[in-house]
């Protein structure tokens, strides 16, 4: 199995492939098929894909699965992962069947839904293990056009305005990390990532129209690639794309959004900025470091007031999202696994509160918190569910969510206490935004008429929320499980980080002398 | 043992959680109430015969990262052996009283089930509170720290129906979080200059955090100092102390066993217990320290003035305990922690007991809880006026004068507090503490006048109604008793004995005093004051740490008499003066009141604190929060950006328009899936070379 990675990737598009050929559109039983033909796809790829895990060896900080081939127009297919992707690629494929799953209910076109999403599992996939430049953008943009459809086909009233919000938004950053490609290639004249991330770009200071550039080329770059994934993220403030995208996506779209594709901005950073330009990021950390508490506080408070559920938790997401880009740029060993370990978990929590999102949608056919209140009479094991995955979105020690906050606070205080003490009081703002959203929904007495029937959570809802429960439990108390394989990796990263500025730091001094 | 203490609970919580469909509800109560008394027998055992020196237990590793590490782990010293017995006793005590207190609860409809989750919840409880006291490093003990504040919210939201008990949930879990900010960025500060949170290693560390500076913010500061400080925030949001107290009062919307068990004898102790966990640093912060006496000062203070004017039982109570753990406080910020603990032990029963028996007298009353509508309940339930007597003589510290510890166990633990204060010089605690004494009396005696004196006023029906409460509930009012009266006496000299008898008592060592002294101790000349003992032990290697030159035990001994006087002349007075108020002449307190208004309604309002903070945190936040979601996400950058692409969007929305007919959906789909096609080939073409 020398070609495990692209088995992994192509399995759903394989799918996708096989509903759009062979599955006719428009009749109940098809869509069925149709249905059950996507969640065999993911399941299948879910499986395949542990035999990366288990075949995975942390202590190695080199790419493993290697695949290499020439491709079209001279350009090269290669794939790999490390101790920092691989986790992102089990995420993927662990989401993918709940998402399926908890997409049972779609009744308009179910075929073309499912192919959306399963080509969109294709080219999250290949984001997380392209090790080539052209292949990587190819990903990166592909997939933007599923979501595009998913948000502006099966979405809400307004769905139209979101999905092109949420595409102008996205694309535009990334025109100018296609311009910063193409920089890289002309000055190191490869696009293999492998050989990139060995490759010392230019950091020596000149000055543009009269405007220094610290840094130099590094900065530009950085500044390039950081458009995107600043957006992806997203990061204050451009994140206004995410409130609007989440509320009009439906159910399943906002899980995946939030779950896998806000990971590619951070898994972006890791593999890109850091790594290839670390004077640029040097020189541009302190900024991004103030931009992360800035949004951890300032979505925190615009969560407080929010009136819709999703945007609630959108711009909570935000928020934890702040965490992230927090950790990978005080750039130590317990900011990066701190990073990681809050994207995974963000993953299966977000995940899931929007999961919970769902199932009252379901019933009620509305998103207002108004709508709400007393569930816990009727609903009490979705009482249940919704208490543990806002714990964790708290930051509960032993949930997952904890672990991620912890290391990421306490390796920004060895930075800037500033950004740790502003950083530090979104601990308070969560638990009030999220129980607040709690007590409003599930809490108090049952008054409401139309509420007076609603149903507990089915079979059906109930096990696709088990996994979630376990994973955010059992990293909540074993975090080893993702720490242990990201540890060498990220320790590999600083280091090579480190020695990257120690020489560039030499390099000026012999020039100034 | 130490295994089977710390997660027989957890067993217990799981089983009565998810269980007791399967095992029935009935039999889930009575296994985790079972399970917990196993754990408090067994915590017996430890507590009799642990020999003093420290113990690790590792169980499973936590969270490593770089130069973290960090393990599930169990410690085992006094301190934690102190705490196991604490919490154990009164939990399982709790357990079996809420089966006689939780039945037939009015909150609750016919048929709906509400008891397993109680006592899922309250055995939750207990597992977290175990955990932040066994815990080996500080990120277990942050586990434990916010686990035990989750239970406290799910148990004051327990009545779920209630707006008031809803709402007074979340301010408990936000306002500790306030003080959870500080103990976070202390952790953070010990980690960046000791490189770990492992207890062992910080302790190790803490006479070098003495010598360092630490930038911090806008300026530097001793580092020592810093984490001690930052520490304490989180010990005054968990124990309630003054600027962050506001919840306590609000806490007891729950059921009355909760109070008695969380915010009475455990949980709002555990800010106590951190800090004479953190006594080696603690040692090495005399700023900090001072501030921790002055602030548990006040807090006694104010605490007691707002529980004068309080009716509802339960919340005198509450303001009580409040002003008790500003008691030790004051103690462990003059460096008496093992005064301090003294203090939080037999607070614990007799407090406990407190709450219970008012839980009682509420029981017999038919979940009235004003006292305005109580009155002559002596003889309706006998059993729980005799209990809320012994506490109330235990809390106001009741014994004889000079004797040091022949008394209700308050007496003890009490006037060592005081004792200590004064010895250490602090006037401003010795004073606030002593105005606070008489306090503590005029208002626990008020209570017990207004209850079970005087005549029934308020419904009548419930009056003729009121009955002594089951066996289940009066047991543990009994074991409670026993506690209150003897605990203080039993234990007075391994915690305020003489200061070796301490330091042994602690696990640590002194050096042998010179044989002149001796000869002077057994001589009995005036020279024997002299006799002091150093512990001389390292940093962490015992419970606690004792700096040589903190000679505060051994000063407390030597107070005047007239210091030592002073505690038991404030009680006797506060207890005439509420007789002459509630028994010799009833009508004063109304008209006080009248003559009074201002300073009434001051104290009748709580200082005006809530309505305080209401003004400057709650409000500004949803202006701000409203403020940035309109103007700063809507008009400023949706504004500027939208602004920019104003030409661009009527072009794609009028293409959108046709998404919707299909057209735009099948290019894009055909695109993709052309994509997919093509590196799908290339790579299986590839794959087969």
């Amino acid at each position: 199995m020398d070609n495990l990675l692209s088995m992994v990737t192509f399995i759903p598009a394989l799918a996708a492939l096989i509903i759009a050929v062979f599955v006719p559109s428009a009749d109940e039983s098809y869509n069925r098929n149709s249905k059950i033909l996507a969640l065999v796809a993911t399941s299948v790829t879910f499986l395949v894909s542990l035999f990366i895990l288990a075949q995975f060896d942390a202590s190695d900080t080199g790419f493993q699965f290697v695949e290499e081939h020439d491709w079209l127009l001279g350009l090269q297919y290669k794939m790999g992962v490390d101790g920092i992707s691989v986790l992102f690629v089990m995420l993927t494929t662990f989401m993918m069947p709940l998402v399926i799953a908890a997409s049972w209910n779609v009744e308009t076109r179910v075929k073309e839904y499912m192919i959306a999403f399963l080509l969109l599992e294709t080219l999250m996939l290949g984001v997380f293990m392209a090790l080539d430049l052209v292949l990587f953008y190819l990903f990166f943009e592909a997939g933007l056009i599923p979501m595009f459809l998913i948000i502006g086909i099966w979405g809400g009233a307004n769905r139209i305005y979101a999905s092109f919000k949420f595409f102008l938004y996205t694309f535009l950053g990334s025109v100018l990390m296609l311009v910063a490609m193409v920089g890289m290639f002309a000055d190191a004249g490869t696009t293999d990532i492998e050989v990139l991330l060995n490759h010392e770009f230019a950091f020596e200071t000149f000055s543009v129209l009269g405007i220094q550039v610290i840094g130099g080329l590094q900065t530009l770059l950085f500044l390039a690639f950081f458009a995107s994934f600043a957006v992806k993220m997203p990061m204050w403030p451009v994140h206004t794309w995410l409130p609007d995208a989440h509320v009009q996506a439906p159910t399943a779209g906002s899980v995946v959004l939030a779950a896998i594709l806000l990971k590619m901005g951070g898994y972006g950073f890791l593999r890109f900025s850091l790594p290839m330009f670390p004077v640029g990021s040097e020189v541009l950390a302190p900024l991004v470091l103030w931009m992360s508490a800035i949004a951890i506080v300032y979505t925190s408070l615009v969560a407080l007031v929010q009136e819709d559920m999703k945007k609630l938790i959108a711009y909570s997401s935000v928020a934890h999202m702040g965490f992230v880009t927090m950790g990978i740029f005080a750039a130590n060993q317990q900011g990066l696994d701190g990073a990681i370990f809050q994207m995974i978990s963000h993953g299966f929590i977000s995940g899931a509160l929007f999961l919970c999102v769902g199932v009252i949608y379901d019933r009620m056919h509305t998103r207002d918190i108004e709508a709400y209140g007393g569930l816990v009479n009727r609903m009490p094991a979705y009482a249940l569910i919704f208490m543990l995955f806002t714990m964790a979105n708290v930051g509960l020690p032993g949930t997952s969510g904890f672990v991620g906050e912890f290391l990421t606070l306490m390796a920004v205080f060895q930075v800037n206490t500033w950004v740790a003490v502003v950083a530090t009081t979104g601990v308070i703002f969560s638990a009030a935004y999220a129980l607040w959203l709690y007590r409003r929904v599930v809490m108090g007495d049952l008054i409401k008429e139309s509420l007076r029937s609603i149903t507990d959570m089915t079979p059906r809802e109930r096990w696709i929320f088990a996994p979630l429960v376990v994973m955010t439990l059992l990293l909540g108390v074993y975090p080893g499980l993702v720490l242990d394989i990201t540890g060498p990796a990220v320790a590999n990263l600083v280091s090579n980080y480190d020695t990257a500025l120690a020489a560039a730091e030499a390099a000026s001094q012999l020039a100034s002398n | 043992m130490e295994t089977i203490i710390l997660f027989a609970p957890l067993v217990g919580a799981l089983l009565c959680g998810f269980g007791w469909k399967i095992i029935g509800e009935k039999a889930a109560m009575w296994t985790a109430t079972s399970l917990l008394f196993l754990s408090a027998l067994l915590s017996w055992v430890v507590f009799l015969t642990f020999d003093g020196v420290t113990q690790q237990i590792p169980i499973l590793r936590f969270i490593e990262s770089g130069t973290l590490s960090t393990d599930w782990a169990i410690r085992l010293d006094r301190l934690t052996a102190i705490m196991l017995i604490v919490i154990t006793t009164v939990s399982s005590l709790v357990h079996l009283y809420s089966f006689g207190y939780m039945d037939h609860d009015p909150q609750w409809k016919e048929g709906e089930t509400y008891k397993p989750r109680f006592f899922a919840y309250l055995s939750f409880f207990t597992f977290a509170m175990l955990m932040l006291v066994t815990a080996d490093n500080l990120v277990q003990m942050f586990f434990g720290w916010e686990g035990v504040g989750v239970a406290s919210y799910l148990l004051i939201g327990f009545y779920y129906r209630k707006p008031s008990a809803n709402a007074a949930a979340i301010k408990a879990f936000v306002v500790n979080r306030v003080g959870d900010f500080g103990f976070a960025l202390g952790i953070f500060a010990l980690f960046f200059l000791t490189d770990s949170i492992n207890f062992s290693d910080v302790f190790a560390a803490a006479p070098d955090l003495a010598e360092t500076q630490l930038t911090f913010l806008w300026t530097e500061w001793n580092a020592a100092n810093l984490i001690a400080f930052l520490l304490f925030v989180g010990a005054m949001g968990k124990s309630a102390q003054l600027l962050l107290h506001t919840w306590l009062p609000d806490a007891m919307e729950g059921p009355t066993p909760v109070s008695a068990l969380i915010h009475a004898a455990t949980m709002v102790t555990a800010g106590v217990f951190l800090v004479c966990r953190m006594s080696p640093i603690m040692e090495f912060a005399p700023e900090t320290m001072a501030f921790v006496t002055v602030l548990g000062a006040a807090t006694a203070f104010f605490a007691a003035t707002v529980g004068l004017v309080q009716t509802d039982i339960k919340r005198v109570i509450a303001y009580s305990t409040c002003s008790q753990l500003g008691y030790m406080f004051v103690a462990a910020g003059v460096g008496a922690y093992p005064v301090a603990m003294f203090h939080l032990f037999t607070h614990a029963f007799f407090k406990a007991m407190l709450f219970l028996g008012a839980g009682s007298v509420i029981h017999a009353m038919h979940h009235e809880q004003d006292m305005m509508n109580y009155g002559g309940l002596r003889k309706k339930i006998p059993y729980t006026f005799w209990a809320m007597l012994i506490g109330t003589l235990a809390i106001t510290g009741v014994g004889i004068p000079l004797t040091g510890w022949i008394g209700f166990a308050g007496f003890a633990s009490k006037d060592a507090v005081i004792e200590s204060a004064f010895a250490a010089g602090n006037g401003f605690a010795f004073w606030a503490l002593v105005i606070a004494a008489l306090f503590t009396s005029f208002y626990s005696w008020r209570l017990m006048f207004l209850t079970f004196w005087g005549t029934p006023r308020g419904d009548k029906h419930t009056h003729d109604h009121a009955h002594e409460s089951p066996m289940v509930m009066l047991i543990p009012l009994g074991v409670l008793a026993i506690g209150s009266v003897f605990a203080g006496a039993i234990w007075y000299s391994s915690f305020f004995g003489k200061q070796n008898e301490i330091i042994t008592f602690f696990g640590g060592h002194y050096e042998a005093p010179a044989e002149e002294l001796k000869k002077a101790v057994a001589e009995r000349s005036p020279k024997a004051s002299e006799l002091k003992y150093v512990m001389a032990d390292a940093p962490g290697e015992a419970g606690i740490y004792i700096a040589p030159e903190n000679t505060v035990l051994h000063e407390a001994h030597y107070v005047p008499t007239w210091v030592k006087l002073s505690p038991f002349i404030s009680m006797v007075l506060g207890f005439v003066v509420a007789w002459w108020f509630y028994i010799k002449n009833p009508s004063l307190p109304g008209r006080l009141a009248e003559n009074q208004r201002p300073l009434y309604l001051f104290l009748k309002n709580k200082w005006y604190f809530d309505e305080l903070y209401d003004v400057i945190f709650v409000g500004p936040a949803k202006w701000i929060g409203s403020f940035f979601w309109k103007r700063g996400d809507g008009n400023v950058i949706d504004g500027s950006l939208n602004g920019v692409a104003m030409g661009i969007i009527p072009f794609f929305t009028r293409l959108a328009g046709r998404a919707q007919s299909g057209y735009i959906f099948t290019y894009a789909f055909a695109m993709v899936v052309g994509i997919a096609v093509l590196v799908t080939w290339m790579t299986l073409s590839g794959g087969v070379e």
